[in-house]
């Protein structure tokens, strides 16, 4: 044996056991989430440290739909989320695709305000945002609210005018002289080719919608118009459901999205990686 | 290519509308509604009101110096702990890839609310974990929410906890990206690991590295979430109020609109001069 090679191990057993404590402490509180949504209070109150799931997660279930309407909540995000991503992912990918195929005037400007609001902190258009939807357009605890105004995203558009312009344009070009509108193309050509980039970026929009609190926590605080998050955010520091049933909340918003990450991981990835990669 | 004015503008224009209404005036709007008094009925324009009580406000300061104080240190953490993981994940040696990258990179999906949730009953002091795991090995337990400095701890990690991972996605394409073959060509000339990760991928990653703090600065710098739910509004007594918390309690709880643009205001000119310095980091050098 080299001993280029015994070092190559050496190297190897101190990388597992740099990492591999590391990786059990990241994964630590998403496991006593689950936990704890399987233990009665007496058990997260006990003295002793469990680490093995119970059998309570039913119950705990229960005492949060008795304190608010958790599953009628999930419904309302899921809902927002599907009609939310869709309504992004065609407009941004439409603003994509203008911006990659298509010479215009303003060009530089639409490009210039799509890169500027990437670092303008949110908080500069939360106010007149609440007003203006609250007060002006009357759709305080509406869907409208909770999936037009998150409808304007910079990432996106970015992420589509890339996956548009890497596309040859020999392609657009042949279905043009053959007389094809611009919006068939689009449509029938453009956007089919762009299927995995549609997915990674349909993935992120509605994992951002899913999660999104500030705004719905604001625009609709109506008990029977909360999304979930909110829901369970009201119920975080009071008494009226106990901690097994907030966990059990937090392991029906999470679960279903760790699935989703573990089967398309690298479209995930893939959406993630691509908001630094200009 | 000829201008296609017409065409170009159709595919453009419900995303442009809905920028103008939702985007675009809002931040004119802020701006001209930070200039007004808006507890009156009508408003009045009062050019020095908030920005006048801003300046004088000892909670604007507290809130300013929690979130800066949370950036100057919990971001460096963080940024330092991506490169960690994105550089180890990034290993030929490592086995067992894929549960690494899921321990790693599952913070991502978690929503704000519910990794709260998690945290405050971790950190409980009487029945939390964390002090159960302190006792059990000898040390004395720690009252994490009555006192500033463990409260502001808790936050950090939790958010260290959240986005370490994703930074880690990003900061791991970046290494990808890089030619392997640079790094033979260095292995051959003898030079070490450590030096090869000091004088060739830190060198190379640092427009991507940069990228990651200057949105994870944004990002912290509009903290609202795990102070408002994990040390219940701040707590305690305003010790890890952040600048978002602020604008919340004077927009909507107060229903102070004129005060909390101000604050909005505060928050970009921070944010607008923290990307000049990027832009100042990552310019080409002539």
């Amino acid at each position: 044996m080299s001993s280029r090679s015994s070092s190559k191990l050496g190297r190897s057993i101190a990388l597992h056991l740099f990492l591999t404590p590391l990786a059990l402490i990241w994964l630590f509180p998403l496991w006593m989430m689950v936990i704890f949504s399987t233990m009665p209070d007496r058990g997260i109150f006990s003295p002793s440290i469990e680490l093995l799931p119970h059998g309570s997660f039913l119950d705990n279930v229960n005492n949060l739909q008795r304190g608010t309407n958790f599953i009628g909540a999930i419904g309302i995000s899921v809902s927002v989320a599907v009609t939310y991503t869709f309504l992004s992912v065609l407009l941004t990918s439409m603003a994509g695709w203008a911006l990659a195929r298509y010479q215009f005037f303003g060009k530089g400007v639409v490009v210039a305000i799509i890169l500027g609001t990437i670092t303008l902190p949110y908080a500069v258009v939360l106010i007149p945002q609440f007003i203006m939807v609250a007060r002006d357009f009357k759709l305080a605890n509406t869907w409208v609210a909770l999936i037009v105004p998150p409808l304007f995203n910079s990432l996106g558009v970015l992420f589509m005018r890339q996956s548009f312009s890497m596309m040859p344009g020999d392609l657009f070009d042949a279905a043009r002289v053959e007389g094809v509108k611009e919006w068939r193309i689009f449509l029938f050509v453009a956007l089919p080719l762009a299927r995995p980039m549609l997915a990674a970026l349909a993935i992120i929009l509605f994992l951002a919608s899913w999660n999104n609190y500030l705004w719905p926590l604001l625009i609709n605080s109506k008990p029977g118009a909360m999304t979930a998050p909110v829901a369970l955010g009201t119920l975080i520091g009071l008494t009226k459901v106990s901690w097994g049933g907030i966990m059990a909340g937090a392991v029906m918003l999470t679960v279903p999205m760790l699935v989703v990450f573990v089967l398309l991981q690298r479209h995930f990835v893939a959406g993630i990686a691509a908001g630094a990669i200009k | 290519m000829r201008y296609q004015n017409a065409t170009a503008y159709r595919f453009l224009a419900p995303y442009l509308l809905i920028f103008s209404i939702f985007w675009l005036w809002p931040i004119i709007n802020s701006f001209l509604i930070s200039f007004q008094a808006t507890r009156t009925v009508p408003w009045r324009f009062a050019p020095t009101f908030n920005w006048g009580r801003l300046i004088g406000d000892p909670a604007f300061f507290n809130a300013l110096k929690n979130t800066l104080l949370i950036l100057v240190i919990q971001v460096p953490v963080m940024i330092t702990l991506a490169i960690v993981m994105a550089v180890l994940l990034n290993s030929p040696l490592l086995k067992a890839r894929g549960l690494y990258r899921f321990a790693f990179f599952a913070p991502v999906v978690v929503g704000e609310v519910a990794y709260s949730a998690v945290f405050r009953l971790l950190f409980n002091l009487d029945y939390g974990i964390i002090n159960k795991l302190l006792n059990s090995v000898g040390l004395p337990r720690i009252d994490w929410f009555s006192n500033v400095t463990p409260a502001m701890a808790v936050i950090m990690i939790a958010v260290t906890w959240r986005w370490a991972g994703y930074n880690a996605i990003i900061l791991l394409a970046g290494l990808q990206s890089i030619p392997q073959d640079v790094y033979e060509a260095a292995t051959l000339d003898r030079v070490s690991k450590l030096k090869q990760f000091f004088y060739i991928t830190l060198p190379l990653l640092k427009p991507i590295i940069v990228f990651c703090a200057v949105l994870s600065i944004i990002g912290t710098m509009q903290l609202f979430t795990e102070p408002f739910l994990i040390t219940e509004r701040g707590g305690p007594g305003g010790g890890t109020e952040t600048l978002g918390l602020l604008l919340y309690r004077q927009g909507f709880r107060s229903l102070n609109f004129g005060y909390a643009s101000a604050i909005a205001y505060t928050m970009a000119g921070l944010a607008i001069a923290i990307s000049l310095v990027q832009l100042w980091l990552t310019r080409d050098p002539k």
